[in-house]
């Protein structure tokens, strides 16, 4: 024991580690680490791109807070119902299908898992022509079609650039497209569990399937339900392109589908404010670093 | 009372008592295939089936039609629609081989070696998980301008290699390698490379393959890299080129290649996922965050 443990420890120190790190944690420093820093920086100053940044204090925070109408009213409303509803509600529906996935037999099982991963393997853009398509706002559109054949509607309502329908369709589209990597975990978590367990708790007095997830199945696959929980939170802030590319044009109307990563895109690339560009993305990072916090306290380690 | 109810998770065969489970996996199987099942339709239409009113569904002579528009259509500066599907081809199968290169390499480390850094690189990354890179897209345009990445193939490449999800994936399947197997080879001789090579590779392929599949996702359906870090059409990727073409207006004609464009564009995802669902499956089982 002793021989093996001493083994270890010479083996680790050195040049040989730093090397295999290097690759990676370069990129990751470049890409990843950098950037942050520089949004953080650049948020407290005023920058156009084209001078040299001045330092503005909390200016572009306070002027967020207080001035941009926009942002309170529409903006930040608009992205916590979206991740809210997308967050969460992708997370419980991929939790439900995974468990009851669990319980039928391999072979329809994985017919069945691969249909319902296989929307968010066309994430994104390569999409949005089909839903464009179906939610077109002329009679040809299949939805206004077939509202109109049963008589529900008879004029065909212009679904993507109106604003009560806006974000009901972004939601839909993105829940359609949220049984990703998450689900795949925890289908795979919920599977790995040890059927003893399962006996024990019926032995010590588990009655009844509800029981069974809330006691057994839950706690026995926490480490898969925190990283499903921490994709689900990525992915809800990450989709709010979809708007944009349904509704096709930044701001979406009437700012209905508009969500902090086009809020971003319209002040940092539309009307180079930078800085205040900036400010934005720092505060998105702080939402979507305080929305896996919960998580975590949900499905951390109890101890 | 002895059938007991805890055994019916993950069952060999089919019994009676799972049709309830598959009276709500079907219809909701149906509705996430649907517009799948559609962009296939959709893409074999010929032009007066595109322009049907009422619109159909299902397509009744397909024809081959709207995939030689695709084709045979040129974008701006008359860059052929293979050249991008080209770049798409190269970009993607280049950042798969090295993003395993560089996160099986990290993941060795990070897994099995002690040294200072090592609880703080992995806190690190684990939070990375978080990272939305949209969100720092301008910081990000500045690191890579700097770089002189505008412009260049490798702009397609070097910021994908930062997968936090990746590392994570494959260090958590790393960690499962009895420490013992390492000592053994330790013992004949072997150098950190030669164990990374000999030992940990073969034993780490389901991560590996679960990785390639995320790496090539992410990048065979990026469509902000062509569009925000090049401006060059002879560089940018078919996702790009698709995007183009859904926000070019919905006229009917071009649904239909709109639609042989998706199709395009979602299968090379599906039959890699197919191919290797097992091996994801493996993998996630070791993906919980501790």
């Amino acid at each position: 024991m002793m021989k093996s443990k001493q083994n270890k420890i010479k083996y680790t120190s050195g040049w040989g580690t730093f090397a295999f790190l290097i690759p990676y944690f370069l990129m990751f420093l470049v890409f990843i680490i950098v950037p942050v820093i520089m949004a953080i920086f650049l948020s407290f100053t005023n920058f156009d791109s084209i001078q040299f940044p001045t330092f503005a204090g909390l200016e572009n925070y306070v002027n967020l807070l207080t001035q941009d109408e926009v942002f309170m009213q529409k903006v930040l409303p608009n992205t916590l119902k979206f991740s809210l509803i997308v967050g969460p509600g992708g997370y419980i529906l991929s939790f439900m299908v995974a468990w009851m996935l669990a319980q039928i037999s391999h072979k329809p099982r994985t017919v069945l898992a691969l249909i319902m991963y296989s929307p968010s393997m066309t994430a994104g853009i390569a999409m949005s022509v089909l839903w464009t398509i179906i939610f077109s706002g002329d009679a040809n559109g299949y939805l206004n079609s077939l509202l109109i054949r049963f008589s529900f509607i008879s004029e065909p309502i212009q679904f993507l650039q109106s604003p009560e329908h806006l974000m009901n369709i972004m939601i839909i589209v993105s829940l359609w497209s949220s049984m990703g990597v998450g689900f795949l975990a925890m289908l795979s978590g919920i599977l790995n569990i040890n059927k003893e367990v399962y006996e024990a708790a019926y032995i010590d007095g588990l009655s009844n399937r509800f029981q069974e997830i809330i006691y057994i199945t839950i706690p026995s696959m926490r480490p898969q339900m925190l990283f499903g929980a921490v994709m689900a939170v990525v992915g809800a802030f990450q989709g709010g392109m979809i708007g944009v590319a349904l509704s096709g044009s930044n701001p979406t109307p009437q700012n209905a589908g508009q969500l902090m990563v086009n809020h971003i895109d319209d002040y940092g690339f539309l009307r180079y404010e930078m800085g205040y560009a900036a400010a934005i993305s720092v505060l998105l990072l702080l939402l979507i670093y305080s929305f896996s916090k919960v998580a975590t306290k949900l499905f951390g380690d109890n101890d | 009372m002895s059938a007991f109810k805890g055994r019916q998770i993950n069952p060999k065969t089919f019994h009676k008592s799972q049709l309830k489970f598959y009276a709500v996996l079907i219809p909701l199987a149906i509705f996430m295939g649907l517009p799948i099942v559609y962009i296939f339709n959709h893409a074999f239409k010929p032009i007066d089936e595109l322009f049907a009113f009422p619109p159909r569904f299902f397509v009744e002579k397909p024809t081959w039609q709207n995939f030689r528009n695709l084709f045979e259509s040129t974008s701006l500066g008359a860059t052929p629609m293979s050249r991008y599907l080209f770049n798409s081809i190269v970009v993607s199968l280049v950042v798969v081989v090295l993003t395993i290169i560089v996160a099986t390499m990290a993941g060795y480390v990070l897994s099995k070696k002690q040294f200072r850094m090592k609880k703080a690189l992995t806190e690190i990354n684990t939070i990375a998980l978080m990272f939305v890179a949209t969100a720092v897209a301008i910081p990000r345009y500045f690191v890579i301008e700097q770089l002189g990445l505008i412009n260049t193939f490798w702009v397609h490449i070097l910021p994908a290699l930062a997968m936090p999800v990746g590392l994570f994936l494959i260090k958590q399947f790393i960690d499962q390698i009895p420490d013992e197997m390492l000592e053994a080879a330790i013992m004949d001789g072997a150098n950190d490379f030669q164990i990374y090579i000999r030992v940990i590779l073969p034993m780490i392929k389901p991560a590996i393959a679960t990785v390639a599949i995320l790496a090539f996702q992410a990048t065979w359906n990026n469509v902000e890299i062509s569009d925000v870090f090049i401006n060059n059409e002879s560089l940018r990727t078919f996702a790009f080129y698709m995007s183009t073409l859904a926000t070019k207006g919905n006229a009917v004609a071009g649904q239909g290649v709109s639609a042989a464009a998706s199709l395009i564009m979602f299968i090379p995802n599906l039959v890699i996922f197919i191919f290797l669902q097992k091996q994801v499956m493996d993998t996630m089982a070791h993906s919980g965050i501790k």
